[in-house]
């Protein structure tokens, strides 16, 4: 039940784009046409599952107060908790360059879907974002981190989604000039946003 | 790719030029602040702002601007992050391999954002906690990456050093122009001072706009009203420099 809760709360509630503006540079200029989005969201999804789970691997056995404890009991105390802003974007960077070559090798098909998108996803901001509110949440498992990660990639992908959307429609709409393009997507990502913000309702 | 190449063979050659100018800076040929100097600081503040013409670096911004104390300590964070990677990332430029330099650029940020969270973190804690994770997130901060890629990996130390300062003070103008008004509308205060009056219980008891009968609006608290306040703030500026509107 934990897991759901988790889940539905990361996609809707929590959403990346939509509650903490994450992965807005992308998302503004890759949003429109639905087809480049969907490639875009689908890389993100899979980045994000990825790298999640290894970045909070890292932050339990590695980077927080007292994670080396498994050397020995000297190094009990020990906090290098400083160098994970490096660690989780040099994981993320490796990871996606990784995640390339590997893709391009065995999935030549998917490659051509998401390949121009994969090098963009090392400098998106809900990757990094991702990482470090995983380390923010304090997770238990590495299962919740797994859920965490694919749920947020989700939201992602729901939000670029319905923006594409609405923008290749708004094309034949009379927008005044000066909002025309960027202006009128911010604003349209706003009141999104605001229909979002209804879902804090929601109990879990 | 086959630009970048080329541009980096050219840096290869003016690199002795420019080495032995940047050494002896008493006899550089261009004033120290001439008008293509001048140009490179003052032209994202508006032609050229990373926020609302690039659309760099929304991604950290917004999130931020309900107040206007976080969002003055981020800019400034982000001028001394920018301003520093510029100089490093085009001190390295010509020993970096164009394959690894996206790795080689963020960890040169993360060094510099881990610097500037560990001092927040030292001597303003209460912002550092209200800030979170979005210091972290200056390294991703697409503006950061934009201009190493655009323009650090291409001019000379100094150059690279105004514009980052450059760009870095028109991303600052604008976070510190949305939490302004968010903070003016959303709560009636300045950096935490009550500029409207203040608001006690009841009308009688109010002083200021508040005894009025005004209300403050809790709905620019919002995240959501960021975004809106942005889209305006586009809406002004396109309005006034035509030349900026797009066409669809």
């Amino acid at each position: 039940m934990d897991f759901i809760n988790l889940f539905v709360r990361s996609i809707f509630i929590e959403n990346m784009i939509f509650a903490y503006f994450l992965g807005m540079c992308s998302y503004l200029a890759v949003s429109k046409t639905v087809k480049t989005a969907v490639g875009l969201g689908a890389a993100v999804i899979f980045v994000l599952t990825i790298t999640v789970p290894i970045n909070y691997l890292l932050d339990n056995y590695l980077l927080r107060p007292g994670a080396l404890s498994w050397l020995g009991a000297e190094f009990a105390d020990v906090d290098l908790s400083f160098l994970s802003f490096i660690m989780f974007i040099a994981v993320i960077a490796s990871m996606v360059q990784l995640v390339e070559m590997i893709v391009e090798k065995f999935a030549p098909a998917l490659y051509g879907a998401l390949g121009i998108f994969l090098p963009l996803i090392a400098v998106n901001c809900a990757i990094l974002g991702g990482a470090l509110f995983m380390q923010q949440k304090d997770f238990g498992v590495i299962t919740e981190a797994i859920t965490y990660g694919f749920g947020s990639g989700i939201g992602w992908f729901l939000a670029i989604l319905g923006i594409a959307a609405i923008r290749e429609k708004i094309a034949y709409s009379n927008v005044p000039a000066p909002l025309k393009g960027l202006g009128i997507t911010f604003i349209i990502t706003g009141l999104m946003a605001l229909g979002f913000m209804s879902f804090m309702g929601i109990k879990l | 790719m086959a630009t970048e190449k080329k541009n980096i063979s050219e840096e290869k050659e003016a690199k002795k030029k420019e080495m032995i100018l940047f050494l002896s800076s008493s006899e550089e040929k261009e004033h120290f602040l001439s008008k293509g100097n001048r140009k490179l600081l003052s032209d994202p503040l508006d032609d050229n702002n990373p926020i609302t013409v690039q659309v760099l670096g929304i991604c950290s911004a917004l999130a931020i601007t309900v107040q206007l104390e976080p969002a003055v300590v981020m800019a400034i964070a982000v001028v001394f992050v920018m301003a520093f990677s510029n100089i490093i990332v085009s001190m390295l430029r010509n020993m970096i391999p164009s394959r690894i330099r996206i790795i080689v650029q963020l960890v040169v940020v993360a060094s510099l954002v881990a610097l500037v969270d560990q001092v927040l973190k030292a001597y303003a804690y209460d912002v550092s906690k209200q800030l979170s994770v979005f210091i972290g997130l200056i390294i991703t901060n697409c503006i950061v990456m934009g201009r190493l890629e655009a323009f650090a990996l291409g001019n000379g130390v100094y150059k690279s050093f105004l514009d980052g300062i450059g760009n870095a003070a028109g991303y600052g103008l604008i976070l510190i122009i949305v939490a302004f008004f968010r903070e003016l509308l959303g709560s009636g205060k300045l950096f935490g001072f009550e500029v409207l009056g203040h608001k006690a219980a009841t009308v009688a008891d109010s002083t200021g706009l508040y005894a009025l009968g005004y209300e403050n609006n809790g709905l620019m608290l919002l995240s959501p009203m960021a975004l809106i306040v942005v889209g305006l703030l586009i809406w002004v500026q396109r309005a006034r420099n035509r030349k900026l509107i797009e066409e669809n």
